[in-house]
């Protein structure tokens, strides 16, 4: 393979990757804080 | 008799003999002592430049053989750098060490985490334009990280002749981001942006999800990127043992011990790869130019990213914080914290650079996982 196209499939799938990674990382961290968000301490009778 | 005396006496100026025959070990001698000045006198990442500048002396003084096959150094090199097993122990520590509550509040602060990682993937290009074989650029990119432990997984890996430099670029660069950085983030914005304030992040994040967040991000990770699970796996383990309270001596002793031990061999290890005949060389200074120009690239990546994520939002955002979108944890959000503070006393702007900061932390071990990943699909590592 030259190095053209490695460079370029490097650029558009590692940073592409990347980014869709952390997007989807993200997404399911924000749907965690929904399910399981952090609740008040409850007072001592 | 005084043939024997005069035989005798020579094998102790033997030493100075060779010293004159290569000057290149006399170069690394001082570039030893650069090293050490730096981490003595300048405080830049002491942990790991005193023990790679003691290392680069150690194996340049003349007919040395700390790196010969049983040479003390080569046996930790093997046992330690060869198996790319330091690396990990030290992402155990990090993981161990890092709260990455900031990010969790703002998930979408991850997204400036893999901005801040373009200049890995902009300077493998710059690299192959300049002639380096496909696996060395690769090397070189991952300088962008500006990851330490990431840097010499990878490198160790697929470049091990490019390992001194790679790793004295990666952590030099790492302690000059105070320098480097600052320049770039006011040439990138304007001074209306610099000055924007951005609301306090005041969103709490549950024990559950802040335990649930390791194991999710090692198995999602691990689908998308298998090859780097290594690197994704021990930080993460690092931070689940942190999040989980249980296991305080575990934790501690990665953290502190065993990322101490680790820390000395492996900076004594990559000092020693520091040999003259094979570091001076125009390479090398290329090497250490393009590690910068990808620190700047994943700056003004970063901060670009920052400025889009302004317009999506309206100008709720201070393009400032993309800045901290690379994995220098926690200086890159200091830096970031000081210069929203220079041009506006009441921006507050550390806990936003915190959680992209943390993200960066993610986002190099991802890229560099994704990285893997990728070459492996084109038929390029096994």
């Amino acid at each position: 393979m030259d190095n053209w196209t490695f460079g370029i499939t490097m650029l558009v799938c590692g940073m592409g990757g990347t980014i869709l990674t952390l997007w989807i990382m993200s997404l399911v961290m924000a749907l965690l804080g929904k399910l399981f968000p952090e609740k008040p301490e409850k007072k001592e009778a | 008799m005084t043939e024997a005396i005069i035989n005798g006496l020579s094998g102790l100026t033997v030493g100075f003999q060779m010293l004159a025959v290569d000057w290149r070990n006399l170069i690394m001698l001082i570039v030893g002592f650069v090293l050490l000045y730096l981490g003595i006198r300048k405080d830049c990442e002491p942990l790991l430049l005193v023990p790679i500048g003691f290392g680069c002396i150690l194996v340049n003084i003349p007919l040395s053989d700390v790196m010969s096959q049983e040479g003390f150094i080569r046996v930790i090199y093997e046992a330690g750098i060869a198996t790319e097993l330091f690396p990990l122990l030290i992402f155990i520590g990090i993981g161990a060490m890092t709260d990455f509550g900031p990010v969790l509040a703002q998930p979408s602060t991850f997204l400036l985490g893999a901005a801040g990682q373009f200049g890995i993937f902009l300077t493998l290009l710059l690299a192959l334009a300049l002639g380096f074989p496909q696996l060395d650029a690769v090397s070189i990119g991952i300088i962008g990280a500006c990851d330490g432990p990431t840097a010499i997984y990878v490198t160790s890996k697929f470049a091990p002749h490019l390992l001194g430099a790679v790793s004295v670029a990666a952590y030099s660069y790492m302690s000059l981001v105070p320098i480097i950085q600052p320049p770039i983030m006011r040439f990138m914005t304007t001074k209306k942006e610099r000055e924007t304030v951005m609301k306090a992040v005041a969103k709490p994040v549950s024990k559950t999800t802040k335990l649930l967040f390791p194991l999710v991000i090692t198995i999602l990770g691990g689908l998308i990127a298998p090859k780097g699970l290594p690197l994704l796996g021990t930080i993460m383990l690092g931070n689940l043992m942190r999040e989980s309270g249980v296991v305080s001596r575990l934790t501690k002793a990665s953290e502190n011990e065993i990322a101490n031990v680790v820390t000395l061999f492996l900076g004594l290890s990559i000092g020693a790869t520091m040999v003259g005949s094979a570091f001076v060389r125009a390479e090398t200074l290329i090497i250490l130019c393009l590690g910068f120009v990808a620190i700047c690239l994943d700056t003004v990546c970063g901060v670009g990213f920052g400025k889009i994520m302004r317009v999506v939002t309206g100008g709720k955002v201070n393009p400032l914080i993309g800045a901290a979108g690379i994995s220098a944890f926690p200086m890159a959000a200091r830096v970031v914290q000081k210069e929203g503070q220079k041009w506006n006393k009441k921006s507050y702007l550390l806990m936003h650079a915190m959680g992209a900061n943390a993200g960066g932390q993610i986002g190099s071990v991802v890229a560099a996982a994704v990285m893997l990943s990728v070459l492996a699909g084109m038929g390029i590592i096994r």
